[in-house]
């Protein structure tokens, strides 16, 4: 019998996508009859994140937990509570974004466990596959401590469906945990909202080294914006200030799994190709026929990209246009 | 000295070369680690390189270089020494540890030590862990700033920019407190030659978790079976952006 607790992301009163995913990798934990998953809200004003968690399917019930502190994500503050929550429970999940893998080992430690870092798949309530060396090995592990706390691979696992109507009780939960006010949040810097989201867009338009500037990445962002795709990067166009580093995909950066994937200009390091190993479609183009991201590329196309790329852009215009489509 | 920190601790994780192409062995119990290239965890060379900066900015006075593993570890500790840390120290095993017994025996240095800042990586690229830090933290009750991407110490506190899922965030801790590093917080620093010549003579102690007075938890993770991951089907070459865009209606993704 498992119980399991999602600790929910939230930002700007949004649940973020990778607390549905959780629930779906809870769900195979709970495939044994299990008592239940709940997920719980830590923030200055829960209702709408709750109302939102509450109409995931297959959840038992939604926990606010609601104090000034909890405005902003601190893991240190955020931690103690989860401990005060987690005796009732066999499971303990976060989401292996920033948020998750900031938090998570944090609350492991307190609870004298070591972490499960990113579960790919359930094989057992205490079984699972978790990558290791950049998706180069997956290993069988089995925790045997007294709780599991653990993070899930987001792109691993579908997020569950949103139920309108049929929501689960939102019970607060009240706890007496004196926090530390030793970590104080300064800033955040602006989200680009007018683009898909890299983490959960369909379609991703990536660019590497061979890009050369900040100014050339613009052929890029056309063929995403005539794509509907995201914009993503390799760690090399980071670094060179290209384009900022919330777009590095990789080991290092964020895992995806669009529908399709578009590699420009990137060789395909395998600390790059950790990062796509889930795209159901690869597109690569590169004017090395020997480059590395051939290897994993469904469809690849050599030759130079400041060529192709407006011409593919124009293609897809025309096509989209052709066919009347938005 | 103004408003600098005394000790910084910085850990030094001896991992496969971030070159290398990892193989599993055929009877699924490890990976294959005869004749492979080692390293200083990346992450780790930037946690140092910060730390050397901080000291020359004269904000530090000494920087401790701390590993844990097997005898060979020493090499990485030596190379941390020839890049500028004042000392070293190895504790001695010779069984990979969880990240939770790391943390422990990091807990027991920091209380040793007492140093104002622990600079780790955010993550070892061989176990792909990540939590070492957080759990340093969480034992020694302190603030953590991970995946930093700028660190600037003022007095008694830090102020840390992190590269988080969107963009960066900055955060205050007090100090004494724990960072770990991103990509983007430095480039780390070539060894010199002559540095590797005087880092012979800088200290470099051996001890153990026993000596130190550790008792190791109880494993709370065991590693049953290393598989090689699933490898994608070959893909098909095209010759023309118009066949490129015929492939991708073939295969429903456009
Ligand atoms: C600890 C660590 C962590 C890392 N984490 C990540 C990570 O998370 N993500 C990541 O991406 N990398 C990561 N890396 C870096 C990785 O090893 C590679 O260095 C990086 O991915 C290379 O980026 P790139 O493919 O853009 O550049 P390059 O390897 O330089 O490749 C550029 C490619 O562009 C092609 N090209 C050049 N001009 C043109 C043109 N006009 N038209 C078409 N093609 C052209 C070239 O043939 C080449 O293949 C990490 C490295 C380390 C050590
Ligand atoms: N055996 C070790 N020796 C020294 N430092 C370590 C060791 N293991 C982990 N660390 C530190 O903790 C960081 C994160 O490691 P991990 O949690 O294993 O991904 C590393 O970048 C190191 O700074």
């Amino acid at each position: 019998m498992s119980a399991v607790l999602i600790i929910a992301e939230h930002a700007h009163g949004r649940l973020n996508p990778s607390t549905a995913k959780c629930v779906s990798c809870a769900q195979a934990l709970a495939a044994d009859g299990g008592s239940g998953i709940d997920i719980a809200v830590l923030a200055a004003d829960a209702a709408t994140v709750a109302a939102q968690a509450a109409a995931l399917q297959g959840i038992r019930r939604v926990l606010t937990v609601e104090r000034p502190e909890n405005a902003e994500a601190l893991a240190a503050v955020l931690a103690p509570q989860i401990v005060a929550l987690a005796p009732a429970y066999t499971h303990v999940l976060g989401p292996s974004t920033t948020f998750g893998k900031d938090l998570m080992p944090r609350v492991a430690a307190l609870l004298g466990v070591s972490q499960i870092s990113d579960i790919m798949t359930v094989q057992s309530v205490r079984r699972f596959l978790r990558p290791i060396y950049a998706s180069n090995v997956v290993v069988m592990v089995e925790a045997t401590g007294r709780i599991v706390v653990a993070t899930v691979r987001t792109a691993s696992f579908q997020p569950a469906a949103s139920v309108t109507g049929a929501a689960v009780p939102i019970e607060a939960a009240k706890l007496q945990v004196a926090l530390p006010t030793h970590t104080r949040f300064v800033s955040r810097s602006q989200v680009d909202a007018a683009r898909p989201d890299l983490q959960t867009a369909a379609r991703v338009v990536s660019g590497g080294r061979a890009l050369a500037s900040a100014d050339n990445f613009q052929i890029l962002y056309r063929l995403a914006d005539a794509l509907g795709a995201a914009v993503g990067a390799s760690r090399a166009a980071v670094d060179a200030g290209y384009v900022p580093n919330d777009l590095q995909v990789g080991q290092t950066g964020k895992i995806i799994a669009p529908e399709l994937y578009l590699a420009l200009g990137i060789s395909g390091a395998i600390q790059h190709l950790t990062g796509i190993k889930d795209a159901r479609t690869i597109v690569a183009i590169n004017k090395d026929g020997e480059a590395p991201i051939f290897e994993v590329a469904d469809i690849g196309l050599v030759g130079d990209l400041f060529q192709l790329v407006p011409e593919l852009e124009a293609l897809i215009r025309a096509r989209t246009k052709a066919k009347g489509l938005p | 000295m103004m408003s600098g920190v005394k000790r910084i601790l910085v850990g030094i994780k001896r991992v496969i070369d971030f070159s290398v192409r990892v193989r599993v062995k055929p009877d699924g119990s490890g990976v294959v680690t005869d004749g492979v290239k080692m390293s200083i965890n990346p992450f780790d060379e930037i946690a140092l390189e910060e730390a050397l900066r901080i000291r020359e900015r004269g904000l530090a006075d000494e920087i401790i270089a701390v590993g844990i593993g097997p005898a060979e570890a020493q090499q990485q500790l030596r190379t941390a020494l020839a890049m500028g840390a004042d000392r070293a120290v190895l504790v001695q095993i010779e069984q990979p540890l969880e990240p939770l017994a790391i943390a422990q025996v990091l807990f027991k240095l920091v209380q040793q030590h007492e140093p104002q800042l622990v600079i780790l990586g955010k993550q070892a690229i061989d176990d792909d862990n990540g939590q070492t830090g957080q759990m340093l933290a969480a034992l020694w009750d302190r603030p953590q700033a991970t995946f930093a991407s700028r660190l600037e110490l003022d007095g008694a506190k830090a102020r840390v920019t992190r590269e988080v899922d969107a963009g960066l965030e900055t955060i205050e801790v007090d100090l004494p407190a724990v960072v770990t590093t991103d990509l983007r917080l430095n480039e780390p620093r070539y060894v010199k030659l002559p540095d590797i010549m005087k880092a012979k003579k800088k200290p470099l102690e051996l001890t153990t978790p026993a000596a130190l007075g550790v008792t190791l938890p109880a494993a709370s993770v065991h590693t049953l079976k290393f598989e090689p991951p699933p490898v994608r089907a070959r893909g098909v070459r095209v010759a023309s952006v118009a066949e490129l865009v015929a492939a991708l209606e073939q295969r429903g993704v456009l």
